[in-house]
């Protein structure tokens, strides 16, 4: 495959989360679009890893594609701990407001 | 078209179909059922990369953990979708258009690139493999897979004092 095609899917399933976090009230779907956007990112780095594999990258740097896919794992264990967190302030928020919509976040300003 | 197209592209759309679904869907339980099959179908993206590892990880810890958490929060909560809150229709219309310029934008930039034909190579190469990502992660990468675990321990002592309950 060439790489146009991962770049078009990447970027399409990045565009679909950016479009949900602007058009949902509801917290945790806005925070499933993001998960949605860091997996986005993660299939184009492991593609771009695996482009370099068939380039001359690789002679150079015989370690750049094992680099990146470690470098993604890196990412899913940051990813894993901000879920933890950002769940436990929904819930805290529901607790508080019994709801999830997002607009009434607004009341932390006073 | 050979069988790596054809499962490229399968996957592709059930992505994609996927994706839209956890956007439109009214009820959270189907969004989060929805954003499962996502992360089932990216994880075949990586086999078919022969990124072994990533794949397995990706199927245990998105769509085996935080997935089930998220499935777990929005049972306890007894969100349905008729409480779902709604964003006014010229607001999400909004959204719609400013997603779909960035996508145009992103597309438009990075289709002419001279890099954009380039093969990415499918299947062969096993530095995807676990042996050797476990190799690289415990001789080059040791620092920061320790430091990770002391940003689990922040994280999990944060999600108690969050979700911990007031005394008042």
């Amino acid at each position: 495959m060439e790489i146009k095609w991962y770049i078009g899917l990447a970027v399409a399933l990045f565009c679909t989360g950016i479009v949900g976090v602007l058009t949902r009230r509801n917290s945790i779907i806005i925070f499933m679009c993001i998960e949605l956007m860091l997996n986005a990112v993660n299939l184009l780095l492991v593609a771009f890893s695996k482009m370099h594999a068939a380039s001359a990258v690789m002679q150079s740097n015989p370690n750049v594609v094992s680099d990146a896919q470690i470098f993604v794992f890196f990412i899913m264990v940051v990813a894993a701990a901000e879920v933890s967190v950002g769940l436990a302030i929904i819930v805290m928020l529901y607790r508080n407001t019994h709801s999830v919509d997002v607009n009434f976040l607004n009341r932390l300003k006073n | 078209m050979s069988i790596t197209e054809i499962l490229f592209w399968g996957l592709a759309a059930l992505a994609l179909f996927s994706a839209v679904m956890v956007v439109a869907s009214k009820s959270p339980v189907h969004s989060i059922l929805y954003l499962i099959v996502v992360f089932f179908a990216i994880s075949g993206h990586y086999i078919l990369l022969n990124a072994q590892f990533l794949a397995i990880v990706n199927i245990i810890v998105y769509a085996g953990a935080i997935m089930v958490l998220f499935l777990f929060v929005v049972m306890l909560m007894n969100l349905n979708a008729e409480s779902e809150p709604k964003k006014h229709r010229m607001l999400q219309f909004a959204g719609l258009i400013s997603g779909g310029c960035l996508f145009l934008v992103l597309i438009a930039a990075l289709s002419e690139t001279a890099q954009a034909t380039s093969l990415v190579q499918m299947g062969g190469g096993n530095s995807g493999l676990i042996k050797n990502l476990g190799m690289v992660l415990f001789k080059d990468y040791v620092l920061p897979f320790e430091i990770s675990s002391v940003l689990f321990l922040s994280a999990m002592i944060g999600a108690v004092v969050i979700g911990k309950k007031e005394r008042s």
